[in-house]
């Protein structure tokens, strides 16, 4: 009876893993709130800005945490940039992650989506090889380039499930491996379900971040992420760095503004007369 | 469950990363003490506002040869005093190639970029550095100040010994009673804006080479009566331009201080030197320059004050981040002293008030202990002298046919017409005192 149980038990373990690995990608920006433009060239001016980390790979981080906290785990908060990237790993540890990695080279310097991405999965790769990966979860794009490439890049290289705009986790069943998200459309909501492992890339929506605690801030204050360069990687150097980056920049611009709309009066006009003035103008300017 | 108040139990915690709390953080890292620098800033430095001049000696005494790594902007060549009146002016300077060679004298930064490379050294040292974090309280036991009670979750955190680096407005000092209610007659607000400029405008409108600096200090006219002073400092690509005056006479003249700031700059001998400029960003700031009679205690059982919380500025010099660090670095001095001996009592840390008692610090804030109440009392320093000695010069310096005799009468009357000779005598020789 009692070794009956005992069975159960064990076959239970084997099936159902009962710690996750998250591993939350964020990248290191320039403070653009603190941006001052150049009056003469009107371009931005870096020198002196603050960086901070990318306002979405907070709620990354947060919800990695959060999915942590529920389900138990681990969270491995990772980063390229430049050596004082360093500083976003610590925040990363400051906001509840257990251990970071900071992938810096000058040979990744200048790498757009395309590189950037492949230098992040090779990273990942690596980091499973040593604690098996089931989520990857990267912010919806960051604001200083727009792009929301590298998550979906992540994903398709390492054949990822890929799920975008993530507002709600709603439940991860690791005995199956799964779990079922909703995604925000732009008319509405879809609830998905995809295999593990998975990449999802976060809205701000998702959560609210927490304020750190004064014990993780302490943890932080002295952590020293463990650094990976090129020599670490051995990556195919035609595929990073401005080697392997395909896109060039044509031309920044600021959008045009938009122009005022018009507003119709109705003063002393009857509603009809004010419907027909309109539905003229629509017609004239071809919107119906 | 480790117990919370081990884990975070530190040799010293600092509040306030200014000049004073970092240079105290760096002193006690140094020596392999566990030191927190708790700072509300998004990073250390970030709202911090100074003129400011940087005195190379204290930071020295902290980074050896700095000047080669630091984010200065200039190093100061020259120096000007002026004199205004409502449309003229009389300047002193002082210019010498000695200043324009390493080490240097003087420098002119900008807080935010220096400050943040500063707590970087103390954090190369071995500091905790924890920004975003308001420390709202002290938490005593027994009397003792055992540590601080900040708005993280889990917030609080322990130390042998807290050192109040936290600025003019040092709120803690006051809740542990070590200090009174505030006297606006011993606060001064500063406002002050920088305003891009080429380089090259600034290089060729000053006269400078390179990384060459300026800086003026103005008297008269632009305090409209009040006890104040301005300056303008050169930047590397911007000039700091500002105004200080006392608190209780911006309260009696209702003068808003940045009309004060705008006033100063449409002065037709001021908008010279700015024309050309763009406001870049706006800033306001309290200076303490009560002086040494206006100090609170600056030690107790388990705690020491520095800096502005301490009331260490010399307001008639400019000085107050080479008090601050020296302060600080001299707290972290009596912390390290304190550790070895393993008391942290009042009468252990009175060693702090011996040392600052040795150095400049306090020689020379005892020096013009008298000097703040005096200028309270002869605010005509500030509106009468610079007024009738701009029209005196005006008078000796116009060639108008009139002959020099009557001209020396002519400029005996400007300067006795509001004052008699008497009370300039006297005048000059109680600010003589004053002066110690
Ligand atoms: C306009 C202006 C011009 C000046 N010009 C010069 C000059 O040219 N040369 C010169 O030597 N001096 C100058 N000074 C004076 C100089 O700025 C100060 O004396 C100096 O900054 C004092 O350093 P401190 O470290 O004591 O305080 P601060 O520099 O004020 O630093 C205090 C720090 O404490 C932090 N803090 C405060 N309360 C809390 C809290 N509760 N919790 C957490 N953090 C807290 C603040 O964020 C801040 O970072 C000038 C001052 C002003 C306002």
């Amino acid at each position: 009876m009692i070794e009956c149980n005992i069975d159960i038990l064990k076959k239970d373990i084997a099936n159902k893993r009962l710690d996750m690995h998250i591993v939350v990608c964020i990248k290191q920006v320039p403070d653009t709130t603190q941006a001052r433009i150049d009056p003469k060239t009107n371009t931005l001016i870096r020198e002196g800005m603050p960086t901070i980390v990318n306002p979405y790979d907070l709620h990354a981080l947060e919800e990695g945490v959060r999915i942590k906290e529920e389900y138990g785990g681990k969270v491995t908060v990772l980063t390229m940039g430049p050596p004082q990237a360093k500083d976003a790993i610590r925040e990363g540890i400051s906001h509840g992650c257990d251990e970071g990695i900071l992938l810096t080279d000058r040979a990744f310097a200048g790498s757009d989506t395309l590189a950037t991405s492949y230098v992040l999965s090779e990273a990942i790769k690596r980091v499973d090889l040593d604690e098996k990966v089931d989520l990857v979860i990267c912010g919806k794009q960051s604001i200083d380039g727009d792009t929301a490439q590298v998550g979906p890049g992540i994903a398709q290289r390492l054949d990822l499930s890929q799920l975008t705009y993530v507002i709600k986790v709603r439940s991860i069943d690791l005995k199956k491996n799964s779990m079922i998200v909703e995604r925000q459309l732009e008319d509405g909501r879809q609830i998905v379900e995809a295999r593990m492992p998975a990449l999802m890339t976060v809205v701000k929506e998702i959560n609210e971040t927490r304020y750190s605690s004064l014990s993780n801030l302490i943890k932080a204050a002295k952590y020293e992420p463990a650094v990976w360069n090129q020599e670490v990687l051995g990556l195919d150097t035609t595929k990073i760095g401005l080697k392997g980056s395909p896109t060039t920049v044509r031309k920044i611009f600021a959008p045009p503004p938009r122009e005022a709309g018009e507003i119709i009066n109705n003063e002393g006009e009857s509603s009809k007369e004010v419907a027909e003035k309109l539905l003229k103008l629509l017609i004239e300017k071809e919107v119906i | 469950m480790p117990d919370i108040k081990d884990m975070n139990k530190f040799d010293a915690i600092i509040v306030g990363a200014g000049p004073a709390g970092t240079s105290c953080a760096h002193t006690v890292a140094k020596a392999g003490l566990k030191v927190a620098l708790v700072d509300r800033g998004t990073f250390p430095g970030a709202k911090n506002v100074m003129g400011g001049v940087l005195y190379r000696h204290a930071v020295e005494n902290a980074i050896p040869d700095f000047w080669k790594e630091a984010p200065l902007e200039r190093h100061i060549i020259e120096q000007q005093y002026w004199l205004l009146s409502d449309d003229s002016n009389i300047s002193i300077g002082h210019r010498s190639e000695k200043f324009a060679q390493e080490p240097y004298n003087r420098f002119t930064v900008l807080r935010a970029k220096f400050d943040s490379w500063f707590a970087g050294q103390a954090d190369s040292a071995g500091a905790y550095i924890i920004s975003k974090t308001v420390v709202d309280d002290v938490i005593t036991e027994n009397g003792r100040v055992v540590g601080i009670k900040t708005d993280r979750p889990d917030g609080n955190l322990y130390a042998n010994v807290i050192v109040l680096c936290d600025g003019v407005n040092s709120l803690l000092a006051q809740k542990l009673g070590m200090r009174g209610e505030f006297d606006n007659r011993h606060l001064a607000l500063a406002v002050k804006e920088i305003i891009s400029m080429p380089r090259e405008k600034i290089e060729d409108r000053f006269n400078l080479d390179g990384d060459e600096g300026a800086t003026i200090d103005i008297y008269g006219e632009v305090a409209q009566g009040m006890e104040g002073t301005g300056f303008i400092y050169t930047n590397k690509d911007s000039l700091s331009v500002g105004i200080g005056v006392i608190l209780a006479d911006l309260v009696k003249t209702r003068v808003r201080p940045y009309d004060l700031l705008e006033q100063m700059k449409n002065h037709p001998v001021i908008k010279r030197m700015i024309s050309g400029g763009e406001p870049r960003e706006y800033m306001a700031h309290m200076i303490p320059e009560g002086g040494y009679k206006a100090m609170p205690k600056i030690y107790g059982d388990g705690v020491l004050v520095a800096g502005d919380a301490a009331m260490m500025v010399n307001g008639f010099h400019r000085e107050g981040s080479n008090l601050a660090m020296t302060s600080g670095r001299l707290a972290g001095k009596t912390i390290i002293e304190a550790t070895e001996k393993g008391d942290y009592s009042k009468n252990a840390l009175s060693r702090y008030k011996d040392l600052l008692e040795d150095s400049f610090v306090l020689k020379d804030l005892k020096k013009y202990k008298n000097l703040p109440a005096h200028i309270s009392n002869y605010s005509e320093f500030f509106s009468t002298y610079p007024e009738i000695l701009n029209k005196a010069a005006d008078e000796f310096l116009t060639i108008d046919g009139v002959s020099k005799k009557e001209k020396q009468r002519k400029i005996r009357k400007i300067l006795t017409e509001k004052k008699s000779l008497w009370n300039i005598i006297k005048d000059t020789y109680k600010s003589w005192r004053a002066f110690g």
